[in-house]
Order: C-alpha cells, then sequence, then structure tokens
C-alpha cells in the first residue's frame, strides 16, 4: 500500500530534511501518546462490557420479582389497578441526573436517580384494599427502575466508548501506516538526493583538478621548450636575455596569474583533502547504492 | 459545554410497554403528564390487539427524536422485537434505549441490540 514512491511532493533540500524529520518525530509522539489512549479506553470499554453483561442478566432477575409483586396487588386489590394508577399519574416522581465523568479525554454520561419524595400521584391506590402491596410494589418497582437506570448509563457509555475507540483506532492506524511510513520515505528520498548532489559535485572538483593538471603540464612543457630555445643560440646571451624577458612575462602574467594559481591551489587542496579524506566513504556509499 | 446543556434537560424516563409493564413503572414513579402539546405522556401502554406497530414506530421516533427531555428509554422486548430495525439502527448515545422484559415474555438475551453488538465484539 505505501510502497517506496508513496513521499510527499517535496523540494530536496536540507531545510525540508529538518522539517521533515521533526514531522516524524511528532507523528510517532502522537502515535504513541494515540496508542496508549485508545488502550486506556479499552481496558474501560472491556470493564463495561462485562458489567453490562452482568447486568443485563440481573435485570432479568430484578424484573420478574417486580412483576410478580404487581401481580400481588392485583389479587389483593381485586379488579383493574391498572387503570386506576394510569388516571392518577400526574408529575414524575422518579427522575433522572446526568453526570459526566472524564476518562481519558472522553466525557462519559452517568445516569443517576433522583427520587422526589413529596410527589405522590397514587394516595388513593388501595384505598380500600391492599394498600400494603402497592407500597411493596411500589418499592420494588423502584428498586427496579434503579437497577435500569444504573444499566442504562452503562449502555450509554458503551456506545459513546464504542464510538471514540473506533475514531482514536483509526487515527492510530492512520498514522502507523500511512503518515510515518509517508515521512520515512520522504526523508530517505532527501537524502539520497542530497548524496546524488554530494557525488557529482565531488565529480566536478576533480575533473577541474585534472583539467588544471593538464594544463600546468603543457605550460612547463612550454617553458622547458622556450628555455631550450633561448640556451641554444648563444650561452652569453642567456644570462642577459633571461632577466628581462622573465621579468616581463611574469609582469605580464602577475595580475591574471596570481589569483588563478591561487585558486587552482585552494582547488587542488580541497580536492586532494577530498579524496584523502571522502573516497573512502564515497566509494562505500556507492556500493550501498548497489545493493539497495 | 453544549452536550453538558442538552444532558441536564434530559431528566425524564420514557417507557413503550405493555398494561403491567407500564402500570410497574408508573407505581415507581416514572410517570408525567403535562398538558404541553406534544408532550403529554412520557409513556405509551401497548395492547396486543388494538395498538399496531405503525402506533409503536411513532411513539419510538417521538421519545427519541423530538423529545429532548427524556434520557432513558425502556421498551419491552417484545415490543422491540417488532422494530427491531428501528432498535437497531438507533445509535445514538442520548437516550440510551433499554429493552426490558415484560410479565408474559421472559428475557432473552439473545435479541437485545446491545448485547448482540457486545457478542460481535468479542467475536462469540
Amino acid at each position: 500500500m505505501s510502497g517506496a514512491g508513496n513521499r510527499e511532493q517535496v523540494f530536496p533540500t536540507r531545510m525540508t530534511l529538518t522539517t521533515m524529520k521533526i514531522k516524524l518525530k511528532g507523528a510517532q509522539q502522537g502515535h504513541s501518546l494515540l496508542k496508549r489512549k485508545s488502550e486506556a479506553l479499552t481496558k474501560r470499554f472491556r470493564e463495561i462490557t462485562q458489567r453490562i453483561d452482568e447486568s443485563k442478566r440481573k435485570m432479568g432477575r430484578v424484573m420478574q420479582t417486580a412483576a410478580f409483586s404487581l401481580a400481588e396487588v392485583q389479587y389483593a386489590v381485586g379488579g383493574n389497578v391498572a387503570y386506576q394508577i394510569q388516571e392518577s399519574v400526574q408529575n414524575a416522581r422518579f427522575k433522572i441526573k446526568a453526570k459526566q465523568e472524564n476518562v481519558s479525554g472522553v466525557y462519559l454520561p452517568t445516569f443517576d436517580s433522583e427520587i422526589n419524595e413529596d410527589i405522590n400521584d397514587f394516595k388513593l391506590t388501595g384505598l380500600g384494599r391492599g394498600g400494603q402491596q402497592v407500597q411493596k410494589a411500589k418499592m420494588v418497582y423502584t428498586r427496579a427502575v434503579e437497577t435500569l437506570v444504573e444499566l442504562a448509563s452503562l449502555q450509554t457509555a458503551f456506545i459513546i466508548l464504542d464510538e471514540v475507540i473506533k475514531v482514536t483506532n483509526r487515527r492510530v492506524n492512520a498514522i502507523e501506516h500511512v503518515i510515518i511510513p509517508r515521512t520515512e520515505n520522504t526523508i530517505s528520498y532527501i537524502n539520497s538526493e542530497l548524496d546524488e548532489l554530494d557525488r557529482e559535485e565531488f565529480y566536478r572538483l576533480k575533473k577541474v583538478q585534472e583539467k588544471k593538471q593538464i594544463n600546468a603540464e603543457a605550460e612547463e612543457a612550454e617553458k622547458a621548450e622556450k628555455a631550450a630555445k633561448s640556451a641554444k643560440p648563444s650561452e652569453k646571451e642567456a644570462d642577459s636575455e633571461e632577466s628581462p624577458e622573465e621579468a616581463t612575462s611574469e609582469e605580464q602574467s602577475q595580475p591574471v596569474d596570481t589569483t588563478k594559481q591561487l585558486d587552482d591551489e585552494e582547488i587542488a587542496k580541497e580536492v586532494e583533502q577530498l579524496e584523502v579524506g571522502e573516497t573512502q566513504d564515497l566509494l562505500q556509499e556507492k556500493e550501498d547504492d548497489v545493493i539497495f | 459545554m453544549s452536550s453538558t446543556d442538552a444532558m441536564s434537560k434530559r431528566s425524564l424516563l420514557a417507557a413503550i410497554a405493555d398494561e403491567d409493564s407500564i402500570t410497574g413503572l408508573l407505581l415507581a414513579g416514572v410517570g408525567q403528564v403535562s398538558g404541553e402539546d406534544g408532550k403529554e405522556t412520557n409513556f405509551l401502554t401497548v395492547s396486543p390487539d388494538k395498538t399496531t406497530v405503525e402506533e409503536i414506530e411513532a411513539a419510538f421516533d417521538k421519545f427519541t427524536s423530538e423529545r429532548e427531555d427524556i434520557a432513558i428509554l425502556l421498551i419491552n422486548q417484545h415490543l422491540a422485537d417488532l422494530i427491531r430495525f428501528k432498535v437497531d439502527n438507533f445509535t445514538n448515545a442520548f437516550p440510551a434505549i433499554l429493552e426490558i422484559p415484560s410479565k408474559d415474555h421472559p428475557y432473552d438475551p439473545e435479541k437485545d441490540s446491545i448485547l448482540k453488538k457486545v457478542r460481535r465484539l468479542f467475536g462469540e
């Protein structure tokens, strides 16, 4: 998927290399942080899942008990109590209070049951008969609903955590499998490009040096020829003639040549240094390049 | 935070259930009857012969989407089975949908949409 060709479109300079390295470091750090977050959430998630499973089963039993107590009420009151109850409902006695809990940056809601004892819509229910059973059923059902509320808050947490974990894992995977390899590819691309430039530069310097050497040899040969020519005609004149000639030639060439010669020398030195210092490395690198 | 506001408004339980379950839940005091439009009751009594599936669906939609004061919706499992696609497709965190057993229909953990998800996650 993320093949060798997958890299960012950048200009291969040292500055971009630094930027890329920083980017890679950031990505790695972010990856490890996100991974830890996802692990913490998953741990929590497993706990909640286990508790949901348990309390769902518990709920079955509790509701059964509650239904039984309602049957008792119906038996004791005799006749249809449901109608009476449904008609006398006014305000909710049993309310929910939602709170928030923070689990590694995720806000999970938790429901708390809140019972307002002042409200009693069923004062007259079971007045004639079965008042005790009604009270008992009320208590049992209140407890049952409390269990349900608990279960609901677990379930809400489950849904939210499920979503958050999915998102976090997606981000972790994106960083791990897309961003990091791409940045690494970019870095290696910039590195290889910079190496290539280095080699070019080195080769160029070597060529220049070669040219200089040839030129210098040619000049030397010319000089030697001249010297030989001037030495041939007369040995007497040689002393008198040679000095002015040399002086003039030196005068003519000096303003131009000294700088040139200096440059040549510097370059030659540099090249020599390079040769001493880097030929080995460069050769090795070339071998590496061939292998990889 | 806006979600905090939205949450603090949700303070009621709603129920879609058969007569017995509704009676019990009302005894516990979850019922709220107000004269306001669209908020008359927070429970729907389903009688096996009279209430249609459409009515259950409408009540489900009203409790889940329209009303914003409901934190938990309790629904009998055998009624949830009738509108199973709706229950399974409802993925919001609020209101929380809870399937409860009824007197005549024992609780079957296999059908619960949340437990189904749990089981899928653990690959059973």
